[in-house]
């Protein structure tokens, strides 16, 4: 057990190392493009559109991008990181180590985590430049990023587990998350589409994060928190199960 | 105490390629032992399914005892191993690509280290420890390889064509390293394409044809099966080949010719011969004869 303690701890190190070494390509750009979404959103259409439940517009929007920020980077550190690993083959230096598969699952999440806060926190310390941040409750916030960062970057490992080339690790971000972030509610309240559009946008579970997410600032949300809390951790676990059984049975990395 | 047995060991890949056809082998603790075969033959395959980045498709494999499939944990921390193609991550440093491996085989990050000192001072790496692998030689990744593999002290090393791309002085160092190794208790297990290094380090070899062994034996008695052997004769100051002729010499260039020698046929009377005829030699050896020749001359 403290074997595995061990491995598990050098793997985080590993990640972070990473991190920190292609800062450029894991800290910088969601900096650059959330600082845009600020200014086109918030700013310059922003100052047309009425306040959100007292909130205004740019204060709204706070906290989706914020997530969508965390989401992308947790997304995409996972996922590089374990293709990478594979794809020069250095995933075999844990292989032929008696390490266990949980361990390998936990390393990497661990990494999609500590670079989601990071990377969230940076956005949200940025959005103080556009407004006046409020926190709700902090547990709240706390517990939806560490959640939603985790179910990403397990989403995440099983792409990277399946993918057989750099298209495939672009390609769900790409073509699904990027459209479920949008439609999720991060720069609109569901409230204010028809009911149809409303039930639509209750499938996606990016609206039960954003708005978990949200409450913890504001103190509102277009859905249950509780429910969403428990679809979270709901996730979590079936994920997390889902990557042990695939390096179990040595899916995409053993022959 | 075996270090590895094998039993009706199978393996057919997901293309339908079947790489391994029922190996049976033993090889005892201590030894130096050799896996030779052709391009294809199933070398790499056999050694993958040890160390477990493959997949066996039936047959057992104990590792000192431990059966892979009951308790794999164990049989790994025996294994280092170094694998034929360069499998570490380019853009870590030499330093923490050793440091990294050792804690994920669960040593603390204070003997992690110390022992990864030990390693890369042995392998001459300890110097290029904050470079970026990337930036290592052909030679240096390999020997980068051998420090990984032995980071955490394993009792048995395997080496798939470990000498592949390094240069004939370096080589020369590995073999001494490996030698050393063994004497200390280590198992060797190794692939090679050279039949030199299998004649100056290993005692025992097994040679597999297309996913079987067709021939299982101690070094010795296969080198008697080898009828000619080549070699590489240095001298100060080239002069014409005369009275060697039924050497079969060939001039390679002012310094070097070449000769064949019988079985029944002493190097030491080639030599000798050549000293009275007044050639000032500086170097003698065996040349590296690819070993699909032995192959030839066995199959
Ligand atoms: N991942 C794989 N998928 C399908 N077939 C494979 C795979 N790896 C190897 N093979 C096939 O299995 C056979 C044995 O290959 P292997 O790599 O074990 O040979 P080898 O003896 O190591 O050869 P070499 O001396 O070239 O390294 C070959 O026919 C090869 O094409
Ligand atoms: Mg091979």
């Amino acid at each position: 057990m403290k074997e595995q303690w061990i491995a598990f701890q050098t793997l985080v190190r590993k990640e972070i190392i990473r991190i920190l070494r292609i800062w450029t390509q894991t800290l910088l750009p969601p900096l650059v493009t959330q600082a845009l979404y600020f200014i086109i959103f918030g700013k310059f259409i922003g100052s047309q559109v009425k306040a959100i439940h007292g909130v205004s517009y740019m204060s709204f929007i706070v906290p989706g991008i914020v997530m969508m920020a965390v989401i992308n980077s947790a997304y995409g550190n996972v996922v590089s990181s374990f293709f990478g690993a594979k794809f020069q083959r250095n995933i075999e230096e844990m292989l032929v180590a008696p390490m266990k598969e949980w361990v390998i699952v936990a390393g990497f999440i661990c990494g999609g985590i500590i670079r989601g806060l990071v990377v969230g926190a940076l956005v949200f310390l940025m959005s103080c430049f556009f407004t006046h941040p409020t926190v709700y409750q902090i547990s709240i916030v706390m517990v939806f990023m560490i959640l939603t960062a985790a179910v990403f970057s397990l989403a995440a490992l099983i792409n990277g587990i399946f993918a057989r080339n750099f298209d495939e690790v672009a390609i769900f971000q790409n073509f699904i998350l990027v459209p479920l972030i949008y439609l999720g509610g991060v720069f609109y309240s569901i409230l204010s589409l028809p009911p149809t559009w409303q039930n639509f946008s209750k499938l996606n579970p990016l609206l039960y994060m954003v708005n978990g997410f949200r409450y913890g600032f504001f103190g509102f949300s277009d859905v249950s928190v509780p429910f969403s809390t428990a679809l979270l951790i709901v996730l979590t676990v079936v994920l997390w199960q889902v990557n042990i059984w695939l390096l179990k049975k040595g899916i995409g990395i053993k022959n | 105490m075996v270090a590895i047995e094998i039993n009706n060991l199978v393996k057919t890949y997901k293309t339908g390629t079947k790489a391994v056809k029922g190996v049976d082998l033993t090889v005892a603790q201590g030894d130096f032992f050799a896996l030779l075969g052709a391009n294809g033959a199933g070398k790499t395959t056999i050694i993958s399914i040890l160390i477990g980045l493959v997949n066996k498709t039936s047959g057992t494999v104990k590792i000192f005892g431990h059966d892979i499939d009951r308790e794999f944990d164990q049989a790994k921390r025996l294994m280092g191993v170094v694998p034929q193609e360069f499998n570490f991550n380019m853009f870590e440093r030499v330093g923490d690509i050793v440091t990294i491996q050792a804690g994920f085989f669960g040593i603390d990050r204070t003997n992690a280290l110390k022992s990864s000192e030990e390693v890369l001072k042995k392998v001459g790496l300890w110097e290029k420890r904050t470079a970026m692998a990337r930036t290592l030689s052909g030679g240096m990744k390999r020997r980068l390889m051998i420090a990984r593999a032995l980071v955490h002290k394993p009792r048995m090393l395997i080496l798939d064509e470990p000498t592949a791309g390094v240069d004939v002085q370096l080589r020369f160092g590995m073999w001494d390293y490996l030698r050393e190794l063994n004497s200390q208790g280590v198992t060797v297990l190794l692939t090679t394409h050279y039949l030199e290094e299998v004649q100056q380090m290993c005692r025992n070899a097994a040679i597999i044809k297309e996913g079987e062994i067709v021939r299982l034996d101690s070094v010795r008695n296969l080198n008697k099966l080898i009828k000619q052997e080549t070699y590489v004769i240095a001298v100060k100051k080239m002069q014409p080949l005369s009275g060697i002729e039924s050497y079969h010499p060939v001039v390679v260039d002012e310094h070097t010719f070449e000769v064949n020698l019988n079985r029944d046929e002493q190097l030491n009377d080639l030599l000798i011969k050549l000293m009275e005829h007044g050639f000032d030699i500086t170097d003698v050896h065996p040349k590296e004869q690819r070993l699909e020749k032995l192959f030839l001359s066995l199959l």
